[in-house]
């Protein structure tokens, strides 16, 4: 992280970037949040850790109208998103300095808390540069202890990969954490009834609180004017919403990202209500690469998005009743 | 709870059809004395490009309780390629909506050309029967918009 923090000050220093985006400790051990540095001594609260899953591409599309160029740091995942959003002319190219740092996969404090582990003080093990394979947890109840691998986010159990996709320089090491395969979940839920699958999804939808934050942070909904924003549809509000209008919102929510998605898993991290939001983009990637080939989106810059191309031989839509 | 009634289950269907194609077919079927059911609702659209996932959800929330979507054949297409784009759409909504446990068959699309009455009168009746097979649809229904 220091030499990070270094490299930052010589590239501010020199005027080779105008300001750095980054992620500043919050108030909480485990919540750092992404921040602008805009000078050396700010730089003092600029944090890298464990924790820092939160996806700085879509930052960029505000700071690319920004006067000079800003340094962002991306993790292996969050390339792809910056390449997507490249491909989409949201950002441009040219204003941005990307470091590409390491990653040993991200950690989500829900996990944590969910091994029981509350009243947390203060984390270690978490930085960076730790070769630690176990967190250490200060609490108001005495010491606690959790493996890294538990404590991860989903999304990191199935990680793309560490190579940085697109990047002016690299720092720090990365780590592999891929340890299951990303449409397990999927394929367990294609193979319950209908009443399953319905029953299911009517529990974890009906959780939604339309707070929107799945819809803010991802890096693929970046429409200036959002149809969820219209006032001819009721859903501004949770007190407005029947149980259907959730699972409108979310169809549909997928349903625009489709193809574009990258499955960088931010929709699950932030959900306050622990949805697991990735199992509806997922099955569209998963149906996208049964359908019309293997594409992983934000892989280039270049490449026809699946749903703004076709072929002559594409399958008909009976295919979903045919296969049962 | 619901109030027995002994009154016979129509069902609504929205049928979103093309203007080059499938409305033709649609008038064809119309002029040649076909007949297809009267719960059948058109809903013209210039192309069947022009279908919205969201008009397909809104259709259900509404009320409908099948929604079938009509198009020019594959390579056929007034606009060129409009059709090849749609039935991706349409194979990832179908899809999904299998995926969230809504039944098979509430969803159709048929290729219609303005030279096959037969045909469009055949899918709808054909499909009217599915509709009333599977009955009311109360999986996507919003119940404010119940009548």
């Amino acid at each position: 992280m220091q030499e990070l923090i270094n490299r930052a000050k010589e590239l501010l220093a020199d005027g080779t970037v105008a300001r750095v985006l980054g992620w500043k400790a919050g108030d909480l051990p485990y919540n750092p949040e992404p921040a602008y540095f805009e000078t050396e001594e700010s730089l003092k609260d600029f944090v890298y850790n464990g924790f820092c899953g939160a996806n700085l591409s879509k930052y960029m599309i505000e700071a690319s109208k920004l006067e000079g160029k800003t340094l962002v740091c991306l993790k292996p995942c969050d390339t792809y998103s910056f390449n997507q959003l490249i491909k989409e002319h949201r950002v441009d190219r040219e204003k941005a300095y990307i470091i590409g740092v390491g990653c040993k996969g991200k950690l989500d404090i829900e996990k944590i808390r969910k091994q029981g582990i509350k009243g947390i003080e203060s984390i270690s093990g978490a930085e960076i540069t730790d070769e630690a394979e176990t967190l250490t947890i200060q609490t108001i109840y005495g010491e606690k202890t959790c493996a890294y691998k538990d404590a991860m986010l989903e999304r990191c159990h199935v990680c793309k990969g560490k190579e940085h996709k697109i990047y002016d320089e690299l720092m720090g090491e990365s780590k592999e954490t891929k340890d299951a395969d990303r449409f397990a979940e999927v394929e367990k839920i294609e193979a319950m009834s209908p009443e399953e699958k319905f029953a299911f999804f009517q529990n974890e939808l009906s959780k939604c609180i339309r707070c929107n934050a799945c819809r803010n942070v991802c890096p693929a909904c970046s429409c200036r004017k959002c149809v969820f924003d219209s006032n001819k549809f009721d859903s501004a509000q949770k007190a407005n919403v029947d149980s259907f209008e959730e699972k409108m919102f979310h169809i549909i929510r997928a349903f625009h990202v489709a193809g574009r998605c990258t499955d960088c898993g931010e929709c699950s991290r932030v959900c306050p209500q622990g949805i697991p939001l990735h199992l509806f983009n997922r099955k569209f990637i998963k149906d996208i690469d049964t359908f019309y080939g293997e594409y992983q989106a934000g892989e280039d810059t270049t490449s026809k998005g699946p749903l703004t191309n076709f072929t002559f031989e594409d399958v008909e839509p009976s295919i979903v009743a045919e296969r049962g | 709870m619901s109030i027995e009634t002994n009154e016979e289950f129509r069902p609504k269907i929205v049928a979103f059809c093309c203007n080059w194609c499938s409305y033709a077919g649609a008038d064809l079927a119309g002029s040649s004395r076909l007949s297809y059911p009267a719960d059948v609702k058109i809903i013209r659209v210039p192309c069947s490009c022009r279908v919205n996932p969201m008009f397909i959800l809104r259709a259900f929330e509404k009320g409908a309780d099948g929604v079938i979507m009509c198009g020019c054949h594959p390579g056929d297409c007034h606009y060129s390629t409009g059709n090849y784009y749609a039935r991706r759409r349409m194979t990832l909504l179908f899809s999904m909506l299998d995926y969230i446990g809504v039944e098979n068959g509430r969803t159709r699309v048929e290729w219609v050309s303005a030279a096959e009455g037969v045909k469009f009168s055949q899918t709808m009746n054909e499909f009217v029967e599915k509709i009333h097979s599977l009955g009311k649809n109360v999986r996507l229904e919003d119940l404010r918009c119940r009548s």
